[in-house]
């Protein structure tokens, strides 16, 4: 099977090229067994990657033209040639492998943690099955960056708009019903960028490895806020 | 060009869940904190981890720690230090309601309390009836664990190095340990950090097999620095190999399937597991289990058209079941077996899954080496999670303690650096020597020329770990596994990279990674030679029993000279009647 895979090493390339390989195909084959297989012919080639079973979030990559974790990604469901590039959007380190600084400075700034005034209880804080389940469909990111890459609102303003997977997060927070903090967090979200940049274009919905929903979290921010103007 | 340096208070290495609960102790003092991570923080392994977390809360059936330290004790075989396991299993019930507190979505019960689902080997009243004692959120509870403690450690503004990767332990004369220099991977440059206490919180080290449902970056980092350093690792013979990884890939299927009543069966459809743990059946001890169906497949028993691996029922539990606590597995199975579990058996083979042995601690996370008849802590030194043991697994881990592991003796690290902190409040003085020595494994890479690639010894070395230390082993297989695998050894000097690039160099980290997986590997296979018994997840079939006579004791391996020495296992605990050993069936 023939891979095109974009490259670029900084010491010595002005800017990135597209490299051809040939790679001997196997059953079950993943893309990420299939770069693993061009690392082992040229082990310059530069790409991140670690559990191989979709959970830690390390390979997201773009594959002709759709972004895509590489370990979950079977070859076989592939258009020859296939095209790997980087995230688009991201400044490249090296071959695959972009800065993601920016992309973790959203997650950070719609304060992704579970905020409790009242004092905590010895044992847990109790909260139903039904209420647990909100959460359901919005703990699961594992912070690929899939979706805020292939998102043009974050290309445009990666430092002004949050972008899907941090609202995703600030959306987790929002519905846990153990958080005390959603006066806090609507205030934080107020302006025309943070949240609002969101055009309902769902590109991150399509391209979630998760299959979670970054829009449709998005559309529950923004109807807390307008219940809790009222 | 000079060296860059900086100095902490404390050096966290690795950003799991030992590393992060350690760290989260210290956020909330003044300490300066550094923690270093070959991968961003939520990539980490403990992300991985799917059944749950064990705690007596006796949330859906009676429970007390108590009983939780039995099982733990009789889990182990009987090598477990009694004193750490009531330590753990005490710990784990705020330690369980501190992490509800810090965030973790567990799943609930209609009582508003936390799920708690069936894990092997787990009992009531010291090996009665199935208790329920692993707390879960869905079967992705490593994954909520690492997320919410990352969240509050960014929320302690935690100073986190991502993409570093440490090269070695730095220690002056007197073994006292001072920080550890690091590799900024993005550039390629060399910091070392400074530090006054340095914790060990590396994971584990599946990648030495080839077959394993570790990930990629667990190379036994940690436990190849200390090994390094001089400092023996303990009980690396024991190497849990997790019944159910998925046939061929070794991607993990959690114990939870099994604890919602799951159950395997071999080609003829017989429930098998009936034969080998009448009482405990499936959810006998992992050991028992591989064992059983690695038997089942040597004698022609196996499933698929090299009767290779057996089943794993599911499709009995119903979608509702499946997909609500079993959802992660459901994908699993789907993208790696191409099997819907709701309504297909999934094909199942034990994978390299587990160290129990490690870098020797105490309860409180301090190294400890023998010196003279008795023991010394090694300053300035810690180890928590899978790189250390304390020994609360012993001879063979429960389902489900593993989390409950490395998230108690993390927390129990980072308190304990905090009362260090207060006694030593000055650096010693750095070790030049030290550095040069750590120095010159990063430069060794710099060296050009023909020789072997890094890929070719790696593979090499995994398939005869394989082949040698695996789930059987008898003197024969062993002393041949030892023999290949120190002559590997010798070749590791001949192995050349060829791409000496600086930026993002992923080629030149799995070099220093081969070089720890030596090390990390061969303390298993040596270890286990050395040990002429059965014992938990050590299997000899020319051994084939226990000796509690001969072997009731904890292996020491030291690098220098491959060299064993042993320890008594600490039968004691803090305050309740030791438990003696006796027979360990199910």
């Amino acid at each position: 099977m023939k891979f095109l895979v974009s490259r670029f090493n900084p010491d010595a390339d002005a800017r990135p090229y597209m490299q051809a390989f040939e790679v001997q195909v196997q059953r079950g084959m993943m893309l990420r067994d299939a770069l693993l297989e061009i690392k082992r012919l040229d082990e310059s080639f530069a790409f991140r990657h670690s559990c191989g079973e979709g959970v830690c979030g390390s390979d997201g990559v773009n594959v002709n033209g759709t972004n895509k974790l590489a370990c979950i990604t079977p070859v076989s469901e592939l258009k020859e040639p296939v095209e790997i590039r980087p995230f688009p959007g991201r400044p490249i380190i090296r071959d695959l492998v972009v800065d993601m600084t920016q992309f973790y400075q959203q997650y950070k700034a719609v304060k992704p943690w579970l905020v409790r005034n009242d004092p905590m209880p010895e044992q847990e804080i109790l909260q139903s099955p039904k209420d647990r389940d909100r959460l359901d469909g919005l703990y699961e990111c594992i912070m690929c960056g899939c979706c805020s890459t292939a998102c043009p609102s974050f290309w445009w303003n990666p430092e002004k708009f949050h972008g899907p997977q941090a609202l995703l997060a600030a959306w987790r927070f929002l519905a846990d019903t153990r958080d005390q903090a959603t006066d806090e967090r609507l205030d934080a979200l107020e302006g025309p960028y943070k949240l609002f940049r969101c055009h309902t274009i769902m590109n991150c919905v399509e391209v979630c490895p998760k299959g979670l929903n970054p829009t449709q979290a998005i559309g529950h921010i923004k109807n807390l806020m307008l219940k809790n103007a009222v | 060009m000079a060296l860059n340096k900086r100095r902490f208070d404390a050096l966290i290495i690795g950003a799991g869940g030992a590393g992060l609960n350690a760290a989260i102790q210290l956020a909330n003092t003044e300490a300066r904190v550094a923690v270093v991570s070959k991968v961003f923080p939520t990539r980490s392994h403990t992300v991985a981890a799917q059944g749950g977390v064990n705690a007596a809360l006796a949330n859906v059936l009676p429970d007390n720690w108590h009983w939780h330290m039995f099982d733990t004790v009789k889990g182990s075989d009987y090598l477990g230090d009694q004193d750490a396991i009531e330590f753990m299993c005490r710990e784990a019930i705020p330690t369980v309601y501190e992490l509800e507190h810090n965030g973790v979505p567990f799943s609930r019960l209609d009582s508003g309390k936390i799920y708690q689902r069936a894990f092997g080997g787990q009992s009531q009243n010291f090996g009665g009836a199935q208790a329920a004692r692993t707390c879960a959120a869905a079967d992705r509870t490593g994954h909520a664990i690492l997320h919410a403690l990352y969240q509050q450690n960014v929320r302690a503004r935690t100073h986190f190095f991502d993409e570093y990767f440490a090269i070695d332990l730095i220690r002056d004369d007197e073994g006292a340990i001072l920080g550890a220099l690091v590799l900024e991977i993005e550039t390629g440059e060399p910091l070392l950090i400074e530090a006054k206490a340095t914790v060990l919180a590396t994971g584990g080290c599946g990648q030495v097999y080839r077959t394993t449902s570790n990930a990629h970056i667990n190379t036994g980092d940690g436990t190849a620095m200390a090994l390094r350093a001089g400092i023996p690792l303990m009980d690396m013979e024991f190497f849990q190999f997790h019944p159910t990884g998925i046939a061929g890939r070794g991607m993990l299927i959690t114990e939870g399937v099994r604890g919602e009543g799951g159950y395997l069966i071999n080609r003829d459809g017989e429930r098998f597991m009936e034969r080998y743990a009448p009482n405990a059946k499936d959810l006998a001890s992992r050991d028992v289990v591989s064992r059983a169906i690695v038997t089942e497949v040597k004698e022609g028993r196996g499933v698929g058209p090299n009767a290779d691996h057996v089943l794993l029922k599911v499709d009995h539990l119903g979608e509702d079941i499946v997909s609500k606590r079993l959802p992660g597995i459901r994908e699993s199975g789907r993208i790696f077996a191409g099997v819907d579990a709701v309504h297909e058996p999934l094909p199942v083979f034990p994978t390299a899954h587990y160290v129990m042995g490690g870098i020797p601690t105490d309860p409180y996370g301090r190294v400890i080496v023998p010196q003279g008849t008795g023991e010394e802590i090694v300053p300035g030194l810690y180890a928590a999670g899978e790189c250390a043991c304390v020994s609360v697994h012993g001879a063979n881990r429960l389902g489900g303690n593993s989390l409950l592991d490395i998230l108690v003796f993390g927390r129990a690290a980072g308190l304990d650096v905090i009362e260090n902190l207060k006694e030593n409040r000055n650096h010693r003085p750095m070790n030049e020597s030290s550095v040069e020595a750590a120095m010159a494994r990063l430069t060794r890479w710099d060296q050009k020329g023909d020789g072997m690639p890094v890929r070719e010894l790696r593979d090499e070395f995994r398939k005869t770990m394989e082949d040698h230390a695996g789930v059987f082993r008898t003197e024969e297989i062993m002393s041949e596994g030892v023999e290949k695998l120190k002559a590997l050894r010798d070749r590791l000097p001949e192995v050349r990279l060829h791409d000496h690039s600086k930026v993002f160099n992923t080629a030149r980290i799995e070099a220093l990674e081969l070089e720890n997986l030596f090390d990390t590997g061969i303390s298993i296979a040596y270890s286990a030679l050395m040990r002429k018994e059965s014992r938990g997840a050590h299997s000899r079939p020319d051994h084939p029993q226990r000796d509690d006579a001969n072997w009731m004791k904890h292996s020491l391996y030291y690098r220098d000279g491959d060299r064993m020495e042993y320890k008594p296992v600490r039968t004691k605990p803090l305050t309740v009647e030791s438990f003696p050993p006796k027979e360990r069936v199910y």
